[in-house]
């Protein structure tokens, strides 16, 4: 944005001159804006990380059982798993274990795991990228079907596209995940073809091909309940665009039917879809544990059920605190979003 | 001036709109017809009829006034002479426009779509809603010439400067960087006509233009769309419920009724002697300039007819303080008073003989054949 500005000095400098004071949001009010809104969601963030870690630690305390009977063993005798304990430290208080962690993370320690010793930071280092990958290309898949199939059904209601889109929309969006994806895994990886692996993962910079052909099945089965929810959505928001007096001035012009639906109407429809992705994104960031299940994927939602089951909670909260600041800054940046494509938020901001 | 009106470009002179003017077909001749159309749309309700059977002549650089309350069908109308509603989905259309010489309604909405802007531009009633919220006045402005004329982005947004500033807006170089948010009412109609008179075109529909707005900035759009018309000797169909708008701004006058011209004339004739009871009861309900304060307005009993279930007869029977049982059951054909000019749907004529006796007759028996009182 500086560089914008420094092109075009006289943008603001009209802006402020005798008549700026009726309005004209020239780039550096712009850019003060977007400054408020990233501080007040940082304020915003910090309180949500204190809250959510807390309750955490509590909750994984209140639970029956706790690290040191995982830890021992099965065949453990009581003496052993109360030495376990206090070696843990965990018959330390919970406010008192909570402080501290909160004092390590701070000096950028997260602790490590008690049941494999792994410091947590590496154990999220492998697998946030993994659920990052598959997140990320599961969405842009879901908005590159679900748009283009939103906009032909509402530019041509109760037509082919419309109504084949819908009956298979609701078909998909009804129907479990993981039902597709075991459908997917029969067609392609083992039943009708085996062109694609039905399990594993391997890393983009292992092999980058590979790691496209383990993507595709699990992006598939978590694209396809969003893109049949984007597609209704944006279908219904680009209808009552659609019947806007600016549309109807844009056609008068002479626009062809491309022009007017994708440069009028696609923009002030997509708020509410650009919402519901951004939570859909920040969701999935939390790992998605039944996709991940069925196709062997070592993403963040697996290591967050076994720490659970193993009541490893340094491990849990360091993940939780990686979903509670990646669904704050995802919807950081759909707010930021917002600014750029509604000129009249920034009115009001 | 030989070359085609698309390759004119910029105009490297004083006034951007002027170009092109020398070329128009004389003033006088047609410049678009319509004849007998209709629009109905089939609902669950019924058949909305909401045109029937319209027909009018526009004139190279004439104003052509269409006046009619909410409901009368005149915009419809205008939109359908546009090719804005076409047939299909539920919408029945019926009848021919001819844009000269050309058939506008056989033609493709692609080919259409090449008149639009370029030849027929349209403007709408409000302001805050037909321009695009999301998009620059600017954008807004010169996307309809980079399509309609030879020319480059920055030709196109050197004459969209020069646009803004012959419709009177201040600063036109910031304007064009601004959101429609951030203009007034009155400013935003300034820049709907700019995007309209953008392209020269050389039919302008106007839609209302002025209902949305303040009083006070009525009359200023109302005039710069008169200056703009004169000077650029353009045709224009002036829609609006409102006679007093009209009345030194139009050449001629149609007034519509449920779906129908019930009388077209030349506006001084019209004013002069309305025929068409119609006619004469919207210019009682417009308050005098002159006399007294606060006089009782003279009011249309009842409300517009239901346009699925519209009266038998004359459609304006029910309400019509002239009304005899002859008007219940024919409906009256349009009848030439004195002129082809002038044309008017009634049995019993404001000012004439058969007229004043029916009238009489329903002061008489205290109500109308309708029963109105």
């Amino acid at each position: 944005m500086a560089d914008t500005m420094a092109t075009t000095p006289a943008a603001p400098a009209t802006a402020a001159g005798p008549g700026g004071g009726t309005g004209g949001v020239s780039r550096g009010t712009k850019r003060k804006y977007a400054l408020r809104r990233i501080r007040k969601r940082l304020t915003h963030l910090l309180l949500v990380l204190l809250a959510v870690t807390f309750l955490s630690f509590v909750v994984v305390d209140l639970l029956p059982g706790d690290a040191a009977v995982v830890v021992a063993g099965d065949n453990a005798t009581p003496e052993q798993v109360q030495q376990v304990r206090e070696d843990l430290q965990l018959d330390r208080p919970v406010l008192i274990r909570y402080v501290d962690w909160l004092g390590g993370v701070l000096t950028g320690d997260l602790g490590s795991s008690f049941r494999t010793g792994q410091p947590v930071a590496e154990a999220l280092a492998q697998r946030i990228p993994v659920t990052f990958e598959i997140t990320i290309v599961a969405q842009v898949l879901a908005l590159l079907i679900a748009v283009p199939l939103a906009v032909w059904s509402a530019y041509r209601p109760g037509r082919l596209v419309d109504r084949a889109s819908m009956t298979l929309g609701f078909g998909a969006a009804a129907m479990p995940n993981f039902v597709f994806g075991m459908v997917l895994i029969v067609l392609f990886a083992g039943g009708v073809s085996s062109i694609l692996p039905a399990t594993g993962y391997t890393g983009f910079f292992e092999n980058p091909l590979e790691n496209l052909r383990s993507i595709i099945l699990p992006c598939l089965t978590l694209m396809i309940a969003e893109a049949a929810v984007y597609r209704q959505l944006l279908r219904s928001d680009m209808t009552s665009t659609l019947q806007e007096d600016f549309i109807l001035m844009a056609r008068s012009k002479g626009l062809s039917p491309m022009t007017i639906l994708f440069r009028h109407a696609l923009r002030p429809s997509s708020f509410s879809l650009i919402t519901l992705s951004g939570v859909n994104i920040g969701r999935l960031l939390g790992g998605t544990v039944i996709v991940e299940t069925l196709f062997a994927i070592p993403g963040l939602g697996q290591l967050i059920v076994q720490a659970v089951f193993n009541r490893d909670y340094m491990i849990l909260q360091g993940a939780l605190l990686f979903v509670a600041v990646a669904y704050v800054v995802i919807n950081m940046l759909i707010d930021l979003l917002y600014l750029a494509l509604d000129p009249r938020v920034r009115r009001d901001a | 001036m030989t070359h085609a009106r698309s390759d004119e470009g910029v105009a490297g002179g004083e006034d951007v709109l002027g170009a092109g003017v020398l070329e128009r077909i004389p003033d006088g001749s047609d410049l678009l017809t319509a004849e007998d159309i209709v629009v109905r749309f089939h609902t669950k309700r019924g058949v909305v009829h909401a045109v029937e059977g319209v027909s009018i002549a526009i004139r190279a650089g004439e104003v052509l006034a269409v006046v009619g309350e909410s409901g009368s069908g005149k915009t419809i109308f205008t939109r359908r002479v546009m090719g804005l509603i076409s047939g299909g989905n539920g919408t029945e259309v019926h009848g021919t426009v001819t844009y000269d010489g050309t058939k506008l309604t056989e033609l493709s909405g692609k080919e259409l779509s090449k008149f639009w802007g370029a030849e027929i531009a349209l403007i709408l009633q409000d302001p805050m809603t037909s321009l695009n919220p999301v998009k620059r006045i600017g954008e807004q402005l010169t996307e309809t010439i980079v399509l309609h004329k030879r020319v480059t982005k920055k030709e196109a947004q050197q004459r969209a400067v020069e646009l803004l500033r012959s419709v009177g807006l201040s600063e036109p170089e910031r304007r064009v960087r601004q959101y429609p948010h951030e203009l007034s009412g009155g400013m935003r109609q300034r820049v709907t006509i700019a995007i309209a008179l953008s392209c020269n075109p050389r039919l302008l529909l106007a839609d209302e233009p002025t209902t949305a707005l303040d009083v006070t900035v009525q009359a200023q759009i109302l005039d710069l769309l008169a200056d703009l018309q004169s000077r650029l000797r353009m045709a224009m169909l002036l829609v609006t419920h409102d006679l007093r708008v009209v009345r030194s701004r139009s050449d001629r006058i149609a007034v519509m009724y449920a779906g129908r011209i019930v009388e077209t004339a030349p506006t001084p004739e019209l004013f002069a002697e309305p025929k068409m009871p119609y006619t004469e009861a919207l210019m009682n309900a417009v308050p005098p300039i002159a006399g007294p304060n606060h006089i009782r307005l003279q009011v249309i009993p009842g409300r517009p007819p239901d346009l699925v279930n519209p009266p038998t007869g004359c459609k304006f029977s029910p309400r019509c303080p002239y009304a005899q049982e002859k008007c219940l059951t024919e409906e009256p054909p349009l009848r030439e008073a004195g002129s082809a000019d002038h044309q008017y749907r009634c049995w019993y004529p404001v000012g004439s003989e058969e007229g004043l006796k029916a009238k009489a007759r329903n002061v008489e028996r205290g109500r109308s054949a309708a029963g109105t009182p």
